[in-house]
């Protein structure tokens, strides 16, 4: 199975500090479904940060896509991003775009027409059950409302890689299960999920998927770091 | 709404804030304003001193000082011929000797009508265009060979210092107009900064979805260049009703002095294209900000 994602030796370091990260490998399989879970402050939202590029690692190998991520030039990282999909912590939608129009922003960014926009934008607001809050602004979404935006957000470009970020920490049980089910449906698609969540009962929902454990800014078993083999996906 | 334009207008509202929504239009409108008066000034003033040189470089006038007047009258006539003859002559006229009087009166009293008081007789000299200075050393020694009662006074002489002053003044319009400019690309720094700074959690987004620095810097000089479109305009304006404005009084003054400061079709092309390029200035300046900013961010 291709390798979509491996890390060597990676250690991260903000400043004079100690490492966040330290000598953390592994790899992850084109259309494996990840979970990578840790104590709070282990390293899990830095580990992701380096996977979506917003971070270079201090030290290391980082190959995204088979290419060496770490010495690339800054204005090659666009078009790597624009293969990730990100669903943040803190959800980041633009507070002055209607949920419509921060759905659609992957889309409007990759130089889509905006006759090509409507149909996808408009199905993802259904699929999240936001049918008719299109036009709201984040403002006056609830938790899990902006969340369930985000995470259509990330998705909706069909993204190579989805990354998330305790996406299902503001939504109730029964938004967490269909959330899961969206990404076992993308999953299925080809994308490979790496989602970072404490929440085991859901880590449990999803068979087959693989988990890494952060503690203290190293993989808890770099020996044996997947729990799990990798499971085939289309094929591969 | 075309497809394109309703693309366009989804993605301009990246950024939020409407037009005329800040104080930099208003920031800008003012420097515009001053800068257009400014520059009004200079290229009025210039053309005052062009026109003041080319008037005060051909003209000159003659003297005669002779206390006999029937001497004066005789030697004013013979004066007159040799210059209407002489090379690098245009025209030569006697003044009325009674506008002459007339003039002196508000300083000597009916003296100046009495006939005691000596009034030298006032030939006005117009040189044809060419090396005027050698055509006055050339009348110098043409009347002085005729009288030595003859003198002869270039007009540059007693003009050249206030012709001196309005270009010094012209130059300093000038240097205001380019400090303007220098500090209109400073506001636009300092406002491309701010925009930055207070988007920097949107530009995050932008980034991390896969936004070049170009796209992301052109939402900002957009946003910018229009700001300072409704600011020029604004600014351009107002400076065109006061120039018109005060274009009108100079001509109610009467002083052909005063007069002489004019705008010529090629000043008023150049007021125009001040807005423009101030609108071109805060573009480019507010993308090579942002893009330098940016360029920080991985």
């Amino acid at each position: 199975m291709t390798a979509i994602v491996q890390f060597e030796n990676v250690g991260l370091r903000y400043g004079l500090d100690s490492e966040t990260l330290s000598d953390v490998s592994f790899s992850l399989a084109n259309g494996g479904f990840y979970f990578l879970t840790g104590a709070s402050g282990a390293g899990k939202t830095s580990l992701l940060k380096l996977l979506y590029l917003a971070q270079r690692p201090s030290r290391g190998v980082i190959r995204l896509f088979g290419e060496d991520v770490v010495t690339l030039p800054r204005g090659r990282l666009p078009g790597f991003r624009r293969r990730i999909g990100v669903v943040f912590q803190d959800f980041r939608l633009v507070p002055h775009l209607s949920a419509y129009d921060n759905i659609a922003l992957p889309l409007r960014v990759a130089g889509m027409e905006e006759s090509e926009i409507d149909a996808p934008v408009s199905e993802m607001l259904n699929w999240v059950g936001l049918g008719d809050r299109g036009q709201a602004r984040p403002a006056t979404l609830s938790g899990g409302e902006q969340q369930r935006v985000a995470i259509a957000r990330a998705v909706i470009g069909r993204p190579e890689i989805l990354v998330a970020d305790e996406p299902t920490g503001n939504v109730d049980a029964d938004m967490a299960r269909r959330l899961m089910t969206l990404f076992e449906a993308l999953n299925r698609l080809g994308t490979t999920i790496v989602v970072a969540t404490h929440d085991l009962p859901l880590m449990q929902q999803v068979s087959g998927a693989q988990m890494m454990r952060l503690d203290k800014g190293r993989l808890a078993d770099p020996t044996g770091a997947l729990r799990y083999p990798p499971r085939a996906q289309g094929g591969e | 709404m075309s497809a394109r334009s309703s693309s366009n207008a989804a993605r301009n509202r990246l950024l939020p804030g409407g037009r005329l929504a800040g104080p930099m239009p208003w920031i800008i409108a003012i420097m515009m304003f001053l800068t257009i008066l400014s520059a009004a000034a200079g290229l009025g003033l210039g053309s005052a001193v062009r026109s003041m040189s080319a008037d005060l470089a051909g003209r000159a006038s003659v003297q005669v000082v002779e206390a006999d007047a029937e001497v004066r009258e005789a030697l004013a006539t013979r004066v007159l011929q040799a210059l209407r003859g002489a090379q690098g002559v245009r025209s030569a006229d006697r003044v009325d000797p009674q506008q002459l009087t007339d003039q002196l009166r508000p300083w000597l009293g009916e003296d100046a009508t009495s006939g005691d008081l000596p009034i030298p007789a006032l030939i006005d000299v117009t040189l044809s265009p060419g090396d005027a200075s050698a055509s006055v050393d050339r009348l110098r020694r043409l009347l002085h060979g005729l009288s030595p009662k003859l003198r002869i006074e270039p007009h540059a002489a007693f003009l050249l210092p206030l012709a001196g002053l309005l270009s010094a003044l012209g130059w300093l319009a000038g240097g205001v107009v380019f400090l303007m400019a220098l500090a209109t690309g400073a506001v636009v720094v300092l406002a491309a900064r701010g925009a930055h700074d207070s988007h920097r959690a949107t530009i995050d987004v932008l980034h991390l979805m896969g936004s070049t620095d170009v796209q992301i810097a052109r939402l900002f000089q957009r946003r910018i260049g229009l700001d300072a479109l409704m600011g020029s305009a604004l600014g351009f304006a107002f400076a065109i009703f006061v120039i018109l404005l005060i274009g009108l009084r100079l001509t109610a003054t009467g002083s052909e002095l005063i007069s002489a400061i004019d705008l010529s079709p090629t000043g008023w092309a150049m007021l125009t294209a001040i807005p423009i390029a101030g609108v071109l200035l805060a573009t480019l300046t507010a993308r090579w900000t942002v893009l330098r900013a940016l360029s920080r961010a991985l």
